[in-house]
């Protein structure tokens, strides 16, 4: 089970709170809406429970101990902006082999296209590159995932077709999810149970 | 008032070493906005739709080569004439705050586009109105962009294009990302701008913001537009939509039925002979494979496509 | 293809786009390996013919520039031509020794601070805020003083006070692009800070690097001139271009203007070349411009 357990963030001690005692738990197969509009702290929270930022108050935990400082990290991230999240410098066979190397099937499943690997990022439309960045963290030793505003930018047959390459993924491996999102009809078709932020904050 | 007729642009650019290659991202478009009306631009990501925006302002790199012809209220644009157009006649809202110039009053960026666009003398009392107009409190003047909230952003942008006369405006992906309140506010505000008889282009990849505002959605499919509906074609199960790719965006849509089309959109490196959806297209035949289809007129819509029917 | 153009563009700029540069990566090429040929011949054959270059004709003295005499001939009829070539040949050579050593130490100490950061940043930035807010020509003047003059005097007053821009311009690269979700994802996804650094950090900050390097060439050969041309620099038997223009000070008054005004107009060309190049480098080096 990921597990953060009343956390607090802010970025120094002269700025404001932008998270402070939030709790939430997900356990592996359970895919978490976490609804609410931008700008509130979702994204923040997300890196907290990913390990990107280290809470100030709280504690987040994977199975009872915190997450791995060193090494393959469990709890992967997808980000909004996949042209933020794949160095401009490398060629895109580069950036999808990073960690591991993904089964053809999974490239099949994403449409992937074998002549893309010795292109530039820039060469890709953002929709192009969202797949790879989702293709990079589905290693096997990825156990829950966190999906922030993932499809935003992309079209909605895009947004469609990543959905059900990753909940294909998740039912088959009892992935946990959380899934950030504002668009609430995408929650509802892809979670198993929604968190509303605004909510949830006043409440704890 | 916006008519393009068969636009296509061509991308010289180096592939690996000196080896030049030619993308094409833009195909055979064809649009008309008139006065009064919403046009939403719908598409995926690398589907040509903000090269259209460059295209009509004339602001596309140096190694873009144009084809077709761009009509501005019955004038054939020039580069000359979209030079003096630009920012005065015809205006362009971008994505997001940080195409304002991070260094400069919010105030003082939004004179400097009513004195732009001509209207020198009264600028100050331009962009006094227009801020009242927008409920911009005054002292957003002496504010720098940074410090504008997400609806204050919005509105400073809006602010920027329609200080001036502008009569047509194109709205380059004003919305994601963004607080659904402000999302709303951000639509209206295009609405507004149509209905006081001005053309108004939005473009976008999320099309539940376009239903909300739109008299017609032009659907972009690898750099051409494969159908353009009146809005009230896109309900129920899509029956008024005769695009196999406009009724499969719509089943796709997380709230209908969320199935995707397989396959990619073509590289603009190497597009398809035929019909440009031919090989994605489940109706597709040989005959598609041979020629790109041409717009056709069916009922209200206009389609791309040989086999669509009344 | 993202061809949705750059969001950090200001809307300004980018209806200025309408007027960028053209940037021809065949031409840039081209550009590229006749500017380094050309570098390379100055210097082979200049310090071949310093010898001859330094050999004196008293029957030809004085010549104005002619079919025979190019850059016409000095007050002891040394052909002008061969000076100046000869004299950039030298300028060129301590130019890229100084630029080098200099941008080493900006490299060095831009990494250093940035990688360590805290207290060791702190410091450095103190550092590169002193050299910058220090005259330029003093420090250079005094450390060349120091150092013995000469050559020697030339390479480290140089290299010693033009490592600070490009120090602070690493220091700034290395920090952003630690910050950017690719290179915290690396980390993530069980890289080692070894790896992240080898893969993600250099890569990103060798273009920097170069162009850095190429920027500095001209300032460098501009203070060996300085220097030199107030006397502290190179001795008066090396015909640098520094030394050529103190020793034609003396005669411009007389009506001798090729003296000054070729070599000078020369060393011009020269730096203005590198600055080109520098500029260009960073459009070719870029993978994001590289294919316009």
């Amino acid at each position: 089970m990921l597990k953060a357990e009343r956390v607090s963030f802010r970025y120094s001690p002269n700025r404001p709170w932008i998270l402070q005692g939030f709790s939430l738990s997900i356990t592996p197969g359970e895919r978490v809406g976490l609804y609410g509009p931008s700008g509130c702290g979702k994204t923040t929270f997300g890196r907290v429970l990913a390990g990107y930022l280290q809470p100030i108050g709280g504690k987040v935990e994977l199975d009872g101990k915190p997450l791995p400082p060193k090494g393959y990290c469990p709890v992967q991230m997808i980000f909004q902006h996949p042209e933020l999240a794949i160095n401009p410098r490398w060629t895109i066979g580069k950036a999808l082999y990073e960690a591991y190397q993904p089964p053809p099937s999974l490239l099949e499943a994403l449409s992937l296209d074998l002549h893309w690997f010795e292109r530039f990022p820039h060469e890709l439309s953002n929709g192009e590159l969202q797949r790879i960045a989702v293709a990079r963290v589905l290693d096997p030793r990825t156990r829950y995932l966190i999906a922030d505003e993932m499809t935003t930018m992309l079209d909605a047959n895009t947004q469609a077709q990543l959905w059900q390459v990753l909940l294909d993924v998740a039912a088959q491996r009892q992935l946990g999810m959380l899934v950030i999102s504002h668009d609430r009809p995408l929650l509802e078709r892809v979670c198993t149970r929604i968190v509303d932020w605004a909510m949830e904050a006043q409440t704890t | 008032m916006l008519e393009v007729r068969s636009l296509s642009i061509h991308f010289h650019r180096y592939a690996r070493g000196l080896r030049r290659t030619v993308l094409t991202p833009v195909v055979d478009l064809d649009l008309k906005v008139s006065a009064g009306e919403v046009v939403a631009v719908v598409g995926s990501s690398g589907s040509g739709k903000s090269l259209l925006a460059h295209a009509v302002l004339g602001i596309l790199p140096s190694n873009a080569h144009i084809e077709g012809e761009i009509w501005y209220k019955g004038q054939l644009l020039t580069p000359e004439r979209q030079a003096a157009m630009r920012g005065r006649r015809i205006a362009l809202i971008p994505q997001s705050v940080s195409f304002l110039d991070p260094l400069m009053r919010v105030g003082a960026q939004v004179l400097r586009a009513a004195q732009l666009s001509g209207k020198n003398r009264h600028s100050a009392a331009a962009q006094r109105a227009i801020f009242q107009r927008y409920q911009l409190p005054l002292e957003v003047e002496r504010w720098y962009p940074f410090q504008l909230s997400g609806g204050m952003a919005r509105r400073t942008l809006v602010s920027m294009a329609v200080v001036g006369e502008a009569e047509l405006i194109l709205a380059d992906e004003p919305t994601p990302g963004l607080h659904p309140e402000v999302v709303q506010e951000t639509l209206n505000h295009l609405r507004q701008l149509a209905d006081e008889q001005r053309g108004v282009v939005l473009i976008t990849h999320d099309i539940q913001a376009a239903l909300q505002v739109a008299d017609q959605i032009a659907v972009f499919y690898a750099g051409t537009t494969v159908e353009i509906a009146p809005v009230t074609a896109f309900s129920g199960k899509g029956e008024g939509l005769l695009h196999p790719y406009t009724q499969a965006l719509w089943r796709s849509l997380p709230q209908n039925e969320f199935i995707p089309l397989p396959g990619m959109q073509p590289s603009p490196q190497d597009l398809p002979q035929g019909c440009l959806f031919a090989p994605r297209c489940p109706l597709a035949t040989a005959e598609c494979t041979a020629e790109r289809p041409t717009m056709r007129a069916i009922a209200q819509n206009q389609v791309r496509c040989i086999h669509a029917q009344g | 293809m993202n061809l949705e153009v750059s969001r950090s563009s200001t809307l300004w700029s980018r209806v200025g786009l309408a007027r960028q540069r053209v940037f021809d990566r065949r031409r840039q090429t081209l550009f590229l390996i006749v500017f380094c040929v050309l570098c390379l011949g100055v210097i082979l054959t200049g310090s071949a013919r310093a010898a001859v270059a330094n050999q004196t004709n008293l029957s030809e003295r004085n010549q104005a520039p002619s079919w025979a005499h190019p850059f016409g001939t000095d007050w002891l009829g040394r052909d002008m031509l061969l000076r100046t070539w000869s004299g950039l040949s030298l300028s060129l050579q301590v130019g890229f020794l100084a630029a080098l050593f200099s941008s080493l130490i900006g490299l060095l100490i831009g990494l250093t601070a940035a990688t360590l950061g805290g207290a060791v940043d702190a410091f450095f930035s103190w550092w590169i805020d002193v050299f910058l807010s220090l005259p330029h020509m003093v420090v250079l003047i005094l450390l060349a003083f120091v150092s013995g003059g000469g050559l020697n005097g030339v390479v480290i007053s140089v290299a010693l006070t033009h490592w600070p821009s490009l120090a602070r311009v690493i220091r700034a690269e290395v920090y952003q692009v630690r910050s950017a979700d690719y290179v915290q994802l690396s980390a993530k996804l069980g890289r080692s800070s070894f790896w992240v650094a080898r893969h993600h950090i250099l890569p990103h900050i060798w273009p920097q690097f170069l162009v850095g390097l190429i920027l500095l060439f001209p300032h460098a050969i501009l203070h060996e001139a300085g220097i030199t041309f107030i006397g502290i620099g190179l001795s008066p038997h090396q015909p640098a271009i520094g030394i050529i223009l103190a020793e034609s000070m003396r005669h411009l008054s007389t009506g001798y203007w090729w003296l000054a005004v070729l070599p000078g107009a020369a060393l011009l060309v020269m730096v203005k070349l590198f600055d080109i190049l520098g500029e260009n480098g960073r459009a070719l080096l870029d993978p994001r411009t590289a294919q316009e």
